[in-house]
């Protein structure tokens, strides 16, 4: 590994576009060559509802260093046309002085983009499309940015091989020239090397290019997880399809299930019968699965629910990112019912909670809810090639009779967890049981039975070691920005610009949601002086679920608003300098 | 797992010690033992077998067996038992439930457990009528059978249970009546035995909140025909027939749902890890 010593640089642009112009498939293409190069970045989305011809906007930071949010502010927005740009703007502002790519052809640029005081260059797109046999304006597209930010025709030439080459010859040649004429046109754009990347800081070996929803599912299958089954909702869909090819590869297999209260009730009988389970749905589904979950608890079956969170109630705006399913996650069961959430920090976190979900699920025998978000899920990023994790699901089970002592599905054990008897061993045989019970698995109507019972699946939870994972801490400081999620890596960004100023702030995130982590949060927080609590929701759920569990020191401000538009770095920057600075 | 010894087991070797709660004269007794005695015929050992259920007084029957078990929650018995036999194909799986769980709340599994076509079998005990919350219409209920929470009747057509089988897939459809113990005993081992969803409505009489299904023991009799391979006549008969035929109405050869599980890695591939590199 060769370390230069160079400046970070990261570039933001937007390339936009009407749905199907094409515009995710230029900005996952500029993605993957960048990593090639070298680079690392993320690339997030930002689609309408409608399947085609509403809005796409492929949002992407490219930097010479690991990145793992947005910038709040874009360099450069580059449209193949302005259909509907109105919906979406306001995600991807450009800063002033920065710069925007349209087309003559397509008439003035909406004063909503330009407002900013950004400068306009026009390029005929089209035009330069039209003139390649079978051209596509999203390619010009491609090679533009990959021109200004100082991508090598070579590193664009691999990638489209690689992406389009399944499409014939034919298609590789007028994509890759549409790509020139677009470098070509860059070229003479007169804007020099402003949004060069440069050479790479830290040149790396084995970098990956993954979204948060393939990194949950390769999360979940290193953990030990050999059966899916699911319903498709977005932006969950990505979990279950890559599951659905990966899970065979290890002797498992995924069930498309006829709605969200079949897949919660496949994944239970597949986990009743010895196999680690999962299923990802988004808020509507979650909320379909919440009856089964309260069976899981009581018939003690372990089991991983990943909810990819998206903007509600109802529908809402589906494919859009929002932090607002907690309360359902942490309270919407039905009875006494103690299980675990946890929630990713970063995209490449989605891999490691994922792993962990499993793992705690196995030792517990309890349901696990894992809270991602749209933000998460369908961001791609290039990141360092990430460690493999030891957690791997362990389920204490029953061996079989050995003498002709009885065998208790629900005995009352110290640390709350019972041997649990897989189909096929002899002498094993019990009827697992959503009514209440007795040790043995019995339907029972007492008081003592309600009583133990609640208090085993309880200690079970509580007592249970979740040991460093229960969240993270960056940096020291008695300022505190508290956030959980998506919201963590702008929360850092923010804490990287206030440094610069001098302002010394401490990013406090747990990863363990239920049950609360006293211990490790309370003494996290235990020196802060200001407390500002950053969430996507308009209720404040976050902060409601804090103060139900624990006295935040200090003074606290909240910060929230609910999705689309997300929370930045720049704002967060912005709260923590007025408080501090009033 | 255990290889199957033929006839080494009784009927009593797959019955718990658990009384049942059922009310004295309730038709899910005989079920329970033409259960047991069916299993008993087929010699599997009861750690194989898991009977899964869900919400309801015949939903209760798993605890009754001494094989496993899962009483889950009201109208998922399908999915559950389908996640089961997808992630252990070795397993003899029965789904057992009432008319209420499986018609109404669970109707749409019902649907796609058919077309999907899983080896599994699948027991109603239907009664046309809610038992456990004390007699409100069922989907097989009459529809001018009056009852408090519906005076006067649903005035709704009932849904016909073989029917929909038989349309939406299912590869083997039986009636029978709780009280023919022996003819009941005999189509539950060829129910299990048959590939794919077998399914096996079973009349089983509330004498608590339908009294007059007292008569049904006069009232069925046996389909005076051989079960058929071909759906349509056996949709012409099913149709036509006054509810109470049993027996065999139809034997498919369907292609059973393809198990893709093999026996599970114990460690995640690492080229699903090279499919992230560049
Ligand atoms: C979600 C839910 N809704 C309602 C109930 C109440 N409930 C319990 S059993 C039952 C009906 C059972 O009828 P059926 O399946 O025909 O079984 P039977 O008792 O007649 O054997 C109902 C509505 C429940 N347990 N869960
Ligand atoms: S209420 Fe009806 S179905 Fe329930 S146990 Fe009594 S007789 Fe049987």
């Amino acid at each position: 590994m060769t370390q230069q010593k160079r400046p970070k640089k990261s570039v933001s642009f937007a390339i936009v576009g009407s749905g199907g112009a094409g515009a995710l498939t230029a900005g996952s293409i500029v993605l993957e060559a960048a990593g090639q190069t070298g680079w690392y970045g993320m690339m997030n989305r930002s689609v309408g509802p409608q399947i085609r011809g509403g809005e796409a906007g492929a949002l992407l930071r490219l930097a010479n260093h690991p990145v793992d949010c947005m910038n709040a502010e874009f360099d450069l927005l580059i449209a193949i046309d302005w259909k509907n740009v109105e919906r979406f703007s306001a995600e991807m502002p450009v800063r002033p002085g920065g710069t925007i790519i349209a087309d003559p052809a397509l008439g003035d640029v909406p004063e909503i983009v330009t407002r900013s005081g950004a400068e306009v260059k026009l390029v005929p797109i089209k035009d330069l499309a039209a003139s390649v046999k079978g051209g596509r304006a999203n390619m010009v597209a491609a090679g533009l940015a990959a021109q200004l930010i100082g991508l090598t025709e070579e590193a664009l030439t691999e990638i489209v091989n690689a992406r389009i080459g399944a499409k014939g010859e034919a298609a590789v040649a007028n994509s890759l020239a549409c790509a020139r004429a677009g470098m070509q046109a860059a070229a003479e754009l007169g804007l020099g090397n402003t949004l060069e990347i440069g050479d790479a800081y830290q040149q790396e070996q084995g970098r990956w290019l993954i979204t948060g929803n393939e990194a949950v599912g390769l999360g979940a299958v290193r953990g030990g997880v050999r059966f899916a089954a699911g319903y498709p909702i977005t932006p969950a869909t990505e979990v279950l399809e890559w599951l659905a090819a990966a899970l065979p590869e290890a002797g498992g297999t995924l069930v498309q299930a006829e709605d969200e209260l079949a897949s919660v009730n496949m994944i239970l009988g597949a986990s009743f019968g010895g196999r680690a389970s999962i299923t990802a749905t988004s808020g509507p589904g979650l909320s379909l699965m919440i009856e089964t979950l309260g069976l899981a608890v009581a018939s003690e079956i372990p089991l991983v629910v990943v909810d990819v969170m998206r903007c509600g109630p109802s529908t809402g705006i589906a494919t859009k990112s929002e932090q607002s399913d907690l309360n359902v996650a942490v309270n919407g069961f039905h009875g006494d019912a103690p299980h675990v959430v946890v929630a990713p920090i970063s995209v490449a976190d989605c891999l490691y909670t994922a792993q962990w979900s499993v793992y705690l699920a196995e030792a517990m025998q309890t349901p696990v809810i894992l809270l991602s978000d749209q933000a998460l899920g369908q961001s791609r990023v290039v990141m360092k090639r990430p460690a493999n994790l030891s957690f791997v699901g362990k389920r204490k089970t029953y061996a079989g009779a050995s003498a002709d002592d009885r065998y208790l599905r629900y005995a009352l054990t110290a640390d709350g967890v019972s041997e649990m008897a897989i189909p096929g061993v002899t002498g094993g045989q019990h009827t697992a049981d959503g009514l209440t019970h007795s040790v043995s698995g019995a339907p029972s109507s007492s008081g003592v039975d309600q009583q133990e019972q609640m208090d085993k699946r309880r200690r079970k939870i509580e007592d249970f070691d979740y040991g460093i994972h229960w969240g993270e801490t960056f940096g020291e400081g008695k300022t505190v920005i508290l956030t959980w999620g998506s919201l963590t890596a702008p929360a850092r960004e923010a804490q990287r610009r206030l440094a610069e100023e001098g302002i010394a702030v401490k990013v406090v995130a747990p990863r363990l949601l239920a049950p609360f982590p006293h211990e490790g949060l309370e003494g996290a927080l235990k020196d802060a002086e200001r407390i500002l609590v950053v969430e996507q929701s308009h209720a404040g759920q976050f902060r409601t679920y804090l103060r139900a569990n624990t006295d935040l020191p200090g003074e606290a401000r909240h910060f929230h608003r609910p999705g689309p538009n997300l929370i930045g770095a720049r704002e967060i920057t912005q709260q923590i300098k007025d408080w501090v600075n009033q | 797992m255990n290889a199957p010894t033929l006839n080494a087991y009784k009927a009593k070797d797959y019955r718990s010690e658990m009384d049942p709660v059922w009310c004295p004269g309730c038709g899910d007794y005989h079920v329970l033992m033409s259960l047991t005695k069916s299993l008993a015929e087929l010699g599997t050992p009861p750690e194989d077998i898991a009977v899964i259920s869900g919400i309801g007084c015949s939903s209760r029957i798993p605890a009754y067996t001494n094989c496993y078990g899962f009483h889950g929650v009201h109208g998922r018995s399908l999915a559950l038992a389908t996640g089961l036999k997808v992630a252990r194909p070795d397993l003899t799986v029965l789904a057992m439930s009432g008319d209420g769980d499986g018609f109404s709340i669970g109707g749409n599994h019902f649907l796609h457990a058919c077309r999907r076509n899983i080896d599994i079998t699948y027991v109603v005990m239907d009664n046309r009528v809610y038992g456990m919350t004390k007699g409100q219409p069922s989907p097989t209920t009459e529809p001018d059978w009056d009852s408090a929470m519906s005076p006067g009747g649903t005035g709704m057509s009932p849904f016909h249970p073989l029917v929909i089988a038989l349309a939406s897939g299912a590869n083997f459809v039986a009636r029978e009546f709780s009280g023919d113990i022996k003819s009941t005993t005999r189509t539950l081992v060829e129910a299990v035995n048959h590939p794919g969803f077998s399914f096996v409505e079973i009349l089983s009489p509330c004498v608590t909140f339908r009294p007059d299904e007292r008569e049904w023991k006069n009232t069925v009799h046996k389909a005076p025909v051989e079960p058929t391979d071909d759906p349509a006549r056996a949709a012409r008969r099913i149709m036509t027939d006054d509810g109470m035929n049993t027996g065999i109405l139809y034997r498919g050869d369907r292609r059973p749902y393809h198990m893709q599980m093999d026996e599970p890695a114990a460690e995640a591939p690492e080229h699903l890890d090279h499919m992230f590199e560049i």
